[in-house]
């Protein structure tokens, strides 16, 4: 079976999860016998590539060196990547990206070197394109059209991830009249709260409706898709996502204090709950004086919650380390005595897996997707800051409970492979395939 | 005839170096080594040894009729000796001429006087066996750290047995009253108080080199015709040393001013020089200050908060004085040498939000891009030092 995919980001460029996920399920997938060419937006300089470049094997390795493809070659061989002249990014808002491309016209720079902010460090802006948002989408939409059919004949069912690339995937399928898979990272929900972009909202939306699939990363994305944007509940599947392990193990770092650390690891943001984290440790450290708190990450909440720390005075045992790249994050992990995970809404959520990798007892909220897979973990109302500083407590102080977190739960995240995972989205392309020949 | 007391405040702070919460435990050198270096050897250059060299002359010049007053950090003494000694002995070579009289402040630029007496106590006495060591002179008129001025901290500074201390001519405070005469403290009028002309103050400090100020460009004979024209007994010139070549290039004409300036005003035959206690014992006080909340020389507001302003500077300051008994039952001399440099009121500066925007703190010499860097990097050293302390 082959696939042509419109994807996002691909390690180790990555700003996010979803380029890990698509790593790992691309991956997965070659071991099932799915074949991928993996369709992408990559701003360039100004040589004109306007439309289509197409990126052979041999160069893709040559591009993506690197501890990610090393033992990989297999896969590779499956693979082939198309790059496409965009300004697109993931985890990108319309109003973020007329704040950026503004800036881009004004200043004429090209890439942002804002320290600290996960988007802007290896995305490059350029004049050329849309001048929304919606324009990119829409003129992305059309070079996807163009991509498919010079691709005729080569693939047999199209997947596309998250809204950015639906239309993309619509335009691909009228085209080519292949099956449509879309596939739910996250709902506008998770992204906003309440007050949705009803545009981004309308595209998800449609590409949904237009769809002879839908997979969703969790149950809890599954329910807000049939419940709040209308799509026929048989349509939709929940394929949890798995995680990827690099083989070698990092040896230990050198532990500076002999305080627990209870760590929050992500960007700061309201999505990821990082004020509750801040009461909670709050009251924590009125019972026990030998723990101390991280917050790693950046984002447009950290101003708020460094005047909440100082304003609760629990400044000198509540730490701010900023965003942290490469190997500082599984430092991190390796220092942690507890992981927090208090997202207000998370479709799925994949660092608590990579905490239990490393080890440590895991905190997640019961509005999280990962909660769905997990058993060895301790589940909390986001809200219910009284419940997490319970179990805060309780994991540094009672040796028994954390023991049995961190052996159970590295056993069951072991558990938890791509290759099941690309198993059931095989099943789901196989089902659309026979549905479209209907 | 009027008394004019020019007077110059020398202080750099030790510059933190970026400090990660991974640090923690195991590093604990805390100091940005390099920057602490450069920012030394570029005031030196530009400020300290030429505007030194030119006071000399100037001193020699005028066979004891320029007279003028420093205060100098501890801080600032330390750097001198870490990375530019010539400037220290020409300091030296400063109060040799007799001319100069040396004030006592605390030692590390700190706000303790904000904390409490015994902490200032201890920083004060600090500071006067420094002065004592480096330039043989014992101190009789103080100076608070950014002129910070109460009631309460004048009863402590004169308990120390000072006689004469500077402040803010702050509006606030004043009122219709002119900062051009000497008061006494409000609690037993034993302290000489001489306030400081902000308006000819800052005609030098600000607004030199402001090509859209009416007055620019401002000349020595222009400026010596406006303290003429001053009512009251003493003009008070206070101002930040490095206004001489820092904050005032040189190439704006900042010398060439200063050197027109004694001459200038010795001309208009209504004017000499004096240094502050020579000034506070030849005039007679007029009235009382009162002052029951502490005024600086800082900003519009005229008052702390540039330093006590927000929770993170509040924060900041609370947690590090809770050391202090720490501190003080350790007796350890490389303890007491962190303890004093964390002191600097420029790490709390650094902290305020009160400009424009968050973080917006357009300040010389300021390494961090916010507030909230700056908050996070000193309460990351911060807690690694009460780590080191709790060791003891």
């Amino acid at each position: 079976m082959r696939v042509l995919m419109f994807g996002w980001e691909f390690p180790p460029h990555i700003a996010g999860g979803l380029g890990t996920a698509c790593y790992g399920m691309t991956r997965g997938l070659a071991r099932n016998d799915v074949e991928v060419i993996f369709v992408m937006p990559k701003a360039s300089g100004d040589e004109d590539e306007r439309f289509v470049k197409v990126v052979n094997a041999s160069d893709v390795e040559a591009l993506y060196t690197g501890d990610v493809a090393t033992g990989a070659d297999d896969i590779m061989q499956k693979m082939s990547f198309i790059h496409i002249d965009s300004n697109m990014v993931p985890y990108l808002s319309p109003e973020e990206y007329e704040t950026k491309r503004d800036e881009y016209l004004r200043t004429g720079q090209r890439t942002w070197e804002v320290p600290g902010d996960v988007w802007t460090q290896r995305y490059t802006f350029s004049g050329k394109y849309g001048a929304n948002l919606m324009e990119e989408v829409a003129r992305y939409a059309i070079v996807a059209a163009q991509v498919a059919k010079n691709l005729e004949g080569q693939f047999d069912v199209i997947h596309a991830h998250d809204w950015l690339t639906y239309f993309a995937g619509i335009a691909a399928k009228r085209v080519s009249g292949k099956p449509l898979v879309v596939h739910m990272h996250a709902t506008e929900f998770d992204r906003s709260g309440e007050n949705i972009n009803t545009q981004t909202y309308a595209i998800e939306r449609a590409g949904m409706h237009a769809a002879d699939m839908v997979i969703a990363v969790s149950n809890l994305t599954r329910n807000i898709v049939i419940n709040r944007y209308g799509v026929p509940a048989e349509k939709v599947v929940a394929v949890h996502n798995a995680v990827r392990f690099a083989e070698k193990e990092k040896p230990l770092p050198e532990r500076g204090v002999d305080d627990k650390i209870v760590t929050f690891l992500g960007r700061i943001t309201f999505q990821k709950g990082p004020d509750y984290f801040v009461e909670a440790a709050a009251k924590v450290l009125k019972r026990v004086p030998n723990v101390r708190f991280v917050m790693a990450g950046s984002g447009d909440m950290m101003n708020h919650v460094i005047r909440r720390v100082a304003a609760l005075g629990i400044a000198d045992r509540f730490h701010f380390t900023g965003f942290l790249r490469g190997d500082d994050v599984q430092k991190m992990f390796q220092l942690s005595d507890v992981y927090v995970m208090p997202s207000v809404s998370e479709p799925f959520g994949i660092s608590p897996l990579e905490a239990m990798r490393s080890n440590v007892p895991v905190i997640i909220s019961k509005q999280s997707g990962v909660a769905e897979v997990l058993d060895y973990a301790v589940k909390v109302d986001y809200w219910d800051v009284d419940a997490m500083a319970d179990a805060i407590y309780g994991l540094i102080t009672y040796p028994a409970l954390a023991k049995m977190f961190s052996e159970r739960g590295m056993a069951e995240v072991t558990g938890l492979k791509w290759n099941n995972a690309a198993a059931k989205i095989k099943a789901v392309y196989e089902q659309a395939i026979e549905k479209c020949n209907k | 005839m009027k008394t004019v007391c020019l007077y110059f405040q020398v202080h750099q702070p030790w510059r933190l170096k970026t400090y990660r919460f991974f640090n923690m435990g195991n590093d604990h050198n805390y100091l940005d080594d390099f920057t602490n270096r450069a920012i030394m050897q570029k005031v030196a250059r530009q400020c300290y040894l030429p505007m030194n060299a030119l006071l000399e002359t100037l001193i020699k010049q005028h066979n004891g009729a320029l007279r003028l007053s420093f205060s100098i950090t501890g801080s600032a003494v330390e750097q001198f000796k870490a990375y530019a000694p010539e400037v220290l002995d020409s300091f030296k070579r400063l109060a040799d001429t007799g001319c100069v009289e040396f004030l006592g402040e605390t030692y590390s630029h700190s706000l303790s006087s904000l904390y409490s007496v015994d902490e200032f106590k201890q920083e004060v006495k600090l500071h006067q066996a420094m002065l004592k060591e480096e330039f043989g002179v014992k101190p009789t008129a103080f100076r608070n750290t950014e002129l910070i001025y109460s009631d309460s901290i004048a009863q402590a500074v004169e308990a120390m047995g000072f006689k004469t201390m500077l402040a803010e001519g702050a509006k606030h405070v004043l009122g219709w009253k002119s900062p051009n005469f000497v008061y006494t403290d409000a609690v037993d009028n034993k302290l000489r108080l001489l306030l400081r002309n902000y308006k000819l103050s800052d005609d030098i400090a600000f607004r030199f080199s402001n090509e859209g100020w009416e007055e620019w460009p401002l000349t020595a004979d222009k400026f010596a015709q406006w303290v003429a024209a001053e009512t009251g007994d003493v003009v008070n010139l206070f101002m930040d040393y490095e206004t001489f070549g820092e904050h005032q290039k040189a190439s704006t004409g900042i010398f060439d001013f200063m050197k027109a300036l004694p001459e200038a005003l010795l001309a208009t035959g209504e004017v000499s020089f004096a240094t502050v206690s020579e000034a506070a014992k030849r005039l007679q006080p007029v009235a009382v200050l009162h002052c029951p909340h502490a005024m600086s020389w800082a900003d519009e507001e005229r008052d702390v908060t540039a330093w006590l302003g927000n929770d993170l500077q509040n924060e900041a300051f609370g947690k590090l004085y809770a050391l202090a008994p720490k501190v003080k039952r350790a007796k350890n001399r490389d303890f007491d040498y962190v303890w004093h440099f964390m002191q600097n009121s420029d790490h709390f500066y650094y902290m305020a939000t009160k400009w424009f925007s968050d973080g917006d703190v357009h300040s010389y010499f300021n390494p961090y891009g916010s507030a909230y860097e700056a908050f996070i990097n000193y309460m990351n050293v911060l807690a690694d030092f009460e780590i080191e302390l709790n060791k003891l």
